[in-house]
């Protein structure tokens, strides 16, 4: 097959190496703000891979894709921490977390099915809204999400008394919390990309690529759309779900502030920008836009000192240019930055050349 | 009783100023497929510069016709011009392209103008300056505004205007060709890049109105307010048959109603465990079920591919 040429030993090895050393040579290079920021950037390389499949794979745009994050983050929150003085281990509660997210990605999915894009990206996007609402006010009748002041003191991951948050000295090397964090989002990243990967090849991958090219040609081929796309939702929903449980125990604290519109949208760029449908592509873009808007976090010092005054906020400034990059983007490259190969598939191998 | 005449009437005029805004998604919708995002950003925006103008000639002491003409001028101008760039600039480059890449344009241009406002004005809530004392008139145990009932009346007239427009005016049939078959009516001698145009410098203007009313009517604007009332007006496009405009009146109204009995009743039905604090809800609930049960809405056409 085209586009799955075997990457040469030496190459893992040095990109293994490389991912190895990394939070190390962050902390040295540029401090621990951004040792921070390369773990929350492996957060969001897991969602962008889940959104990727309901909106890369599938052809589902979905604008509520945060609220399967925060199902996820409450779900470990929950169960986890003071509020109830439940204090679940890890192992049971990433699971749950993945399968109440996938139970609602399903909910969410079966009344849009019939329908076209667009409005499943409004149903989407009103869902997302309704999931937040309830977050919100659900400290009536019963204390149950304590409102908008979240949920704090959300147990880390632990095993057997061997708590992620703390310090701990291996052969002479100090890893902090957010180096032990970083080893384990990058796990579960490497993880999400392989599934991702796998499924990209599998018979479901060709499926949604096919719905997601022409729904009508793939329902004549005998592809059972409305089952594929639901496994798209449920899929893309779980992974969501893992990482807002990470999320959660990597916080320490969750309020519904963290899954607003806004917030699905970011992940959504990262998805266009990166290049739908392409599992690397993809990884690029949640990279990029994550590092890239911290650094435009120096703009506001820089105006301070050059014009004498902050004239345009640096949060205000990253939305505007969220906002033309996804114009611009779409006029210009429509398949992103790192788009997918193009035949992926000899269609025939006789013909063509 | 008294309470459910009261809520009708409110609902009523929530839902005249809902109608204005859907009916701008309804008619580009119907013309293009396209669920222009950015619509209910260019209310907001006309809200915004109607606000503004406001301000400036309340405090210069100008007479209020003189004011509330120039505002709303004002916004029409800026709101239409706007959506003829929207239009140019974001959409018609993708006229042929995926369907996926217009929707997502459109979702950029919305957080262009939303951050852009945030820009001009500050993401601080502004007040509406007063400029008369509220005159409460009694009907039918009723109690309402002189300015509810011109916030309905006008947006009656407009509505009506609108559908006499395209029903006898040589670009309402030209928009129903186009809507119909762009191509045929390209071929027939329609302008349809002219037509198209014009239906967002329409819909734009008439949302304009709607930003106005808004103003008048809750005393405040944000940056962020276009975002809650445009879906909700879609909502309401989709509920009364996205691409029909009587359908978006019907919608608009009906939608205005339902939000204001049921966040008016919730909280002594439910005793007390929902409050008001749920009223957002109820919008897309009704989205969710029209979806489920009637795709095509109440007065849509049943086309499979459509719906």
């Amino acid at each position: 097959m085209t586009g799955r040429v075997p990457v040469p030993w030496r190459w893992l090895l040095l990109a293994a190496a490389v991912l190895l050393v990394l939070p190390f040579a962050v902390e040295m290079l540029f401090g621990r703000a951004w040792l921070r920021i390369v773990d929350v950037a492996l957060l969001f390389v897991m969602l962008s891979l889940g959104l990727n499949i309901v909106v890369g794979f599938a052809g589902l745009l979905d604008l509520g894709y945060i609220a399967f994050f925060a199902v996820g983050a409450y779900c470990y929150a929950l169960l986890a921490s003071p509020h109830f003085g439940i204090h679940a281990s890890f192992l049971l509660l990433l699971p749950a977390g993945a399968l109440i997210a996938g139970v609602f990605g399903v909910l969410l999915g079966a009344p849009t099915l019939r329908l076209r894009g667009d409005y499943l990206a409004i149903v989407t996007l009103g869902f997302g809204e309704i999931i937040r609402i309830f977050l919100n006010n659900l400290n009536r009748p019963f204390n149950l999400t304590n409102g908008p002041q979240g949920i704090t003191l959300i147990d880390p991951l632990s095993v057997s008394g061997f708590s992620l948050a703390k310090t701990h000295t291996v052969a002479g090397l100090s890893f902090s919390g957010l180096h032990n964090y970083y080893y384990v989002f990058l796990v579960f990243v490497l993880l999400t990309v392989l599934i991702s990967r796998r499924l990209e090849y599998s018979r479901i991958g060709r499926a949604w690529f096919a719905i997601r090219d022409d729904e009508l040609a793939a329902a004549a081929m005998g592809i059972n759309t409305r089952n594929l796309k639901l496994t798209a939702f449920a899929m893309g929903a779980t992974f969501g779900g893992v990482a807002g449980g990470l999320f959660a125990s990597f916080q320490g604290f969750v309020s519904p502030e963290s899954f607003q519109l806004i917030d699905s949208i970011m992940v959504l760029c990262m998805v266009v920008l990166g290049g739908m449908g392409n599992v690397w592509g993809v990884v690029l873009g949640a990279v990029l836009l994550t590092t890239l808007p911290e650094a435009l976090r120096y703009i506001g010092p820089l105006q301070q000192r050059f014009l004498g005054e902050v004239l345009i906020d640096p949060s205000d400034l990253r939305m505007l240019l969220f906002g033309a990059a996804l114009v611009l983007m779409m006029l210009f490259r429509p398949n992103g930055l790192w788009p997918p190969a193009q035949r992926r598939y000899p269609a025939t191998e006789a013909g063509h050349g | 009783m008294e309470i459910f005449v009261q809520q009708i009437v409110n609902g009523l005029v929530l839902g005249s100023i809902y109608a204005l805004v859907a009916l701008g998604y309804t008619m580009v919708y119907g013309i293009l497929g396209l669920i222009n995002f950015a619509h209910g950003d260019i209310t907001m925006i006309g809200a915004l510069v109607a606000l503004t103008v406001a301000q400036v000639m309340a405090a210069a002491g100008l007479p209020v016709p003189l004011i509330l003409a120039a505002a709303g001028a004002a916004a029409i101008l800026v709101c239409a011009v706007i959506g003829l760039t929207v239009e140019r600039v974001a959409y018609r480059p993708l006229r042929r392209a995926p369907r996926l890449a217009p929707l997502i344009t459109a979702i950029g241009v919305s957080i262009l103008l939303q951050y852009s406002a945030a820009l001009v004005w500050g993401k601080q809530y502004i007040a509406m300056p007063e400029l008369w004392v509220p005159h409460k008139l009694t009907l039918a145990g009723a109690q309402f505004t002189a300015l509810q009932l011109v916030i309905f009346a006008l947006a009656c007239l407009i509505m009506a205007g609108l559908i006499l427009f395209i029903r006898y005016s040589r670009m309402g049939r030209a928009m129903r060709a186009t809507e119909q078959n762009a191509e045929v009516a390209g071929l027939m001698g329609v302008n349809t890049h002219h037509v198209i145009a014009f239906t967002f410098v329409l819909g734009s203007a008439i949302g304009a109105v709607a930003g106005l009313m808004v103003v008048l009517y809750y005393g405040i604007g944000h940056y962020f307010m276009g975002f809650m009332l445009g879906l909700k007006a879609f909502t309401a496009a989709v509920l009364g048959g996205i691409g029909n405009v009587g359908g978006a009146v019907l919608g608009g109204l009906l939608l205005g109603v339902i939000e204001s009995l049921a966040s008016g009743y919730i909280g002594d039905l439910t005793g007390g465990v929902f409050g008001s604090n749920y009223r957002d809800v109820f919008a897309f609930l009704v989205l969710v079920l029209v979806l489920i049960f009637r795709p095509s809405g109440l007065l849509g056409r049943h086309s499979g591919d459509r719906a």
